[in-house]
């Protein structure tokens, strides 16, 4: 016999089942992109502005300053206090924060869906009276340095990636680290700060995603009240930037770093990355490294090196394709008890060979494939996640049908694509190889 | 020029909407298992989650990392299958099984398609009930978990947590890490993998919670065949962890630039009778974003840090207040000067009516954003569920975050924030600290 209690809360959902994410953009006057993702569940809405600049974008020997800017974002503007902005949010019952990648900086609130008005009046009111404090500006400074020292410098692992980066990359600005090197972290001056803000905080340069308890006719008329009357600045271009040239020379680094206990080898070959109605590429290479790395029981690197041969205790493959310029596609392999990195990568050299002659196994590719179809589904479930994808492929030049074709494209995928993908790719003399190691011993005749 | 005046943002402080009605329900099945269930059908898919009391803290003596590492190989081959065998097969379902043990649980969550239900749970069912502990699938789990011992070994934030907890719990299995040690986890059997099973799964240790595509009829049906081959009962009950920690300064050298404290002392039980008035304490004093005293004073205010935060840890066999900041070298001994004055601070003053008031509105505010999808749903219930709360309590948790008095944390802070026992590690070179002991 089933026994049911009922217990009846008054806030948590709603009663009726709403469609599930519903996809609707378009563009205000001013040049503002925006896109609605209806979500009835939760009275909840996700509020964000990512604009169309980031690390890749900045001023020669200014490193780190769209990132350095994104936290002054939260410091004042003409008729608010530092610090007002998150109060405010807070005090609204929600959450605020910010991020920065190479290719965009983003803003988003999370908050009851009756607040949206409160959030963009704020988040436009930043986006054009942003006031920067002297002071303020200073502690901020050191608030950097020492995410830098939190997120960076203590860690070997993010001070190898950030070495393997400036050698993927000899031209194109993806070399720098988004946080910025230290010692022009230390350089940046107020002008410079201002000047970036002017140059690429606007409408016109930014998207606004609303996901959640709202109806795009909505979130219009909220946008054309707060953000419409913001003027487009003319200055913005089309980013362009400079291109990588071809590598001719393989390039090898070995990290060495008292901290690092546990060796590995990683290898990263730049590769195209999805580009606005020419994603094909990108889903022949995305596909790629969903064979080649994953699950260590089913993966062909996780097969092949941990299961069969043992000389690996973790191998992995990744893409990531949303970017606006040259990517990168990296394998990594972390060598079992006793086994150099020198075996392990050869190892991994083997398979990758091998894979290249043989191909894939139709049967693993259905498997994908259903996977690829079910993370629709369970990414329904999740939108703030949904709304992340949007604004970052949005600002990596991708347009909302390149979003939503992605995953029928990723499934059109057939096995010799996939394996001329990988012939044409993987080239290590066309890569950057890293050595992830302790420090040497000083006198190895010790040991013996 | 757009000008938007400050007025205008406070005024939107009113409460927030009231929605139409949804149900949790409680279930019971004939055969005997109590379970939470919320029906929402928009999604075709359903979020389940199961949670063993107990976890890694049943790790009996000498097998320390014996509950962690048969935790991660149910998923490594089960019945008749060998790993490959059964990843394959869980991958061609497209259904998502997480297995995670901690201080005082085995959690397993799963996410599974309406069109593959019985599937899917038939292998999940496989998973819990004859894992096959393969010595291939055992030597393989045993290399990785020790590859992530020797990483966390020269991690300067896993160095002072562990410190910490050692100094605070001993040889109780809360002092020591739950992945165990290189040579523990060396000298596990599959004899230990067959105990660690035995100790978690159990009928009598098992919260339940659904969310998602599933009528209450088709949840009890599957929670008997899920669970129904299980034991009545698992291992005894836990000991209480003694807490041993002294106040003090202990300095773990390490060559890193930023140095990485953590500090605290005992902390509050959650059935205290005065946990919701310690709990918005907190909130106020070392809570999440940057409204907080420790985050104004150490981060906004001085530039000392990119993050500083102390929580209440009131685990089932102990309680903690703890908190973490990283900073350079040279500024470790001004950061931890602060934090003691704000511990001072606050046991001595208690807060101000408008910090009450924007931590009481922050809270209420936040609380129903957090039910914004099946998994996170099903993860809050079962959570209720492990704590022991009322299942209305959903309904009267921001009555009570309203009823804290400024009294109350007057007399609460007094009580849970106690500077002399605090006990600050540091790992790192920290400058001009003179450690105590």
């Amino acid at each position: 016999m089933l026994h049911r209690a009922l217990a009846v809360f008054a806030f948590i959902f709603a009663a009726q089942a709403a469609k599930p994410a519903e996809v609707t953009s378009f563009t205000l006057d001013n040049g503002m992109e925006v896109v609605v993702l209806e979500d009835q569940r939760a009275p909840v809405v996700v509020h964000m502005v990512w604009y169309r600049v980031g690390a890749a974008d900045e001023p020669r020997g200014l490193s780190g300053i769209a990132h350095y800017l994104e936290h002054l974002m939260f410091k004042g503007t003409e008729t608010t206090e530092d610090g007002d902005f998150s109060r405010i949010v807070s005090e609204n019952g929600g959450t605020d924060n910010a991020f920065t990648s190479w290719d965009y900086t983003a803003y988003f609130q999370r908050v009851a869906a009756d607040r949206l008005p409160l959030m963009m009046a704020m988040e436009a009111d930043r986006m054009i009276n942003l006031s920067i404090d002297a002071e303020a500006m200073e502690t901020e400074r050191q608030v950097v340095l020492e995410e830098r020292a939190t997120r960076t410098e203590n860690d070997p692992g993010s001070l190898f990636s950030e070495q393997r980066r400036a050698a993927q990359y000899l031209h194109h600005p993806y070399r720098i680290p988004i946080i910025g090197w230290r010692h022009e972290i230390n350089e940046i001056g107020l002008e410079d700060l201002q000047a970036f803000y002017k140059a690429h905080y606007a409408p016109n340069n930014a998207i606004l995603i609303v996901a959640g308890d709202v109806t795009p006719e909505e979130v219009r008329a909220l946008a054309e009240e707060h953000y419409g009357p913001i003027p487009a600045n003319p200055e913005i271009e089309v980013r362009d930037r400079i291109e990588e040239p071809p590598q001719l020379a393989e390039r090898r680094l070995m990290f060495r770093d008292a901290r690092v206990s546990q060796p590995y080898v990683v290898r990263s070959y730049l590769a195209p990355e999805r580009d606005a109605g020419d994603q094909t590429a990108a889903a022949h290479l995305n596909m790629l490294s969903e064979v080649l790395g994953g699950a260590s029981a089913t993966s062909v690197l996780g097969r092949a090196l941990v299961l069969d041969q043992e000389v690996s205790v973790y191998a992995d493959a990744y893409y990531l394709g949303t970017s606006l310029d040259d990517t990168t596609f990296t394998l990594i392999a972390v060598p079992a008890e006793g086994v150099s990195l020198e075996e392990v990568e050869a190892a991994m050299d083997a398979v990758v060979a091998d894979f290249i002659e043989t191909g894939v196994d139709p049967a693993q590719l259905e498997r994908i494939k259903t996977q690829v179809r079910a993370a629709l589904i369970y990414g329904e479930d999740n939108l703030s996640g949904l709304a992340r994808r949007y604004g970052s492929a949005l600002t990596s030049g991708l347009t909302v049908a390149d979003v939503q074709g992605w995953p029928e494209l990723l499934r059109s995928v057939t096995a010799e694509e996939i394996q001329d993908a990988a012939t044409l790719l993987l080239d290590r003399n066309r890569a950057v190889t890293g050595y992830f190691l302790p420090l040497e011993d000083p006198d190895p005749e010790v040991m013996q | 020029m757009i000008r938007v005046a400050l007025a205008a943002f406070t005024a939107a402080l009113i409460a927030l909407p009231v929605r139409a009605a949804v149900e949790i329900e409680e279930i019971t099945t004939p055969g005997g298992f109590t379970a939470w269930l919320v029906q929402e059908d928009s999604i075709p898919f359903t979020a389940l989650e199961l949670r063993f009391a107990g976890g890694t803290s049943l790790d009996l003596p000498g097998k320390r990392g014996a509950m962690n590492m048969m935790t991660l190989l149910l998923d490594d081959g089960s019945g008749d299958m060998e790993a490959q065998a059964f990843v394959e097969a869980r991958e061609a379902l497209a259904a998502r099984f997480s297995f995670e043990a901690y201080d005082d649980g085995l959690a397993i969550s799963a996410q599974f398609l309406t069109e593959f239900r019985d599937e899917s749970l038939a292998l999940l069912r496989q998973a819990i009930t004859e894992p096959r502990f393969d010595e291939a699938a055992m030597q393989r789990t045993r290399a990785q978990v020790i590859a992530g011992i020797r990483s966390e070994e020269t991690d300067p934030d896993e160095i002072a947590r562990r410190t910490f907890d050692a100094l605070a719990f001993g040889d109780h299995p809360y002092g020591s890490p739950s992945d165990g040690t290189v040579e523990s986890v060396a000298a596990l059997t599959r004899e230990d993998m067959v105990e660690a099973h035995a100790r978690v799964f159990a009928k009598d240790r098992v919260h339940i919670s659904a969310v998602g595509d599933v009528s209450a009829d088709e949840l009890a049906t599957i929670l008997d065949e899920l669970l129904g081959g299980l034991p009545e009962t698992g291992a005894p009950e836990l000991a209480v962890a003694e807490f041993q920690l002294e106040p003090g300064l202990t300095v773990v050298p390490f060559e890193t630039p930023q140095s990485v404290a953590y500090f605290g002392h005992e902390g509050i039980a959650r059935d205290d009778p005065d946990f919701f008035p310690a709990f918005v304490a907190n909130e106020i004093f070392s809570g999440a974003g940057f409204e907080s005293r420790l985050m104004q004073e150490v981060r906004v205010k001085r530039g000392l840090t990119y993050g500083i935060g102390a929580s209440l840890v009131p685990k089932e066999l102990g309680a903690l207040i703890l908190g973490r900041v990283g900073t350079v070298n040279a500024r470790m001994a001004e950061t931890i000067e602060v934090v003691r004055d704000e511990w001072v601070r606050i046991a001595e003053e208690g807060v101000t009516q408008q910090e009450l008031d924007s931590a009481i509105t922050y809270l209420t505010g936040a609380y129903p954003l957090r039910f914004d999808g099946n998994r996170r749903i099903a993860e809050i219930m079962v959570g209720m569920q492990v704590q022991d709360l009322p299942i209305d309590y959903i309904a009267t948790r921001n009555d009570q975050v309203r009823a804290v008095t400024l009294e109350d944390i007057r007399r609460v802070a007094a009580r849970i924030y106690r500077p002399d026992d605090l006990h600050i590690v540091v790992v790192g070179q920290p400058e001009g600290l003179e450690a105590s002991n």
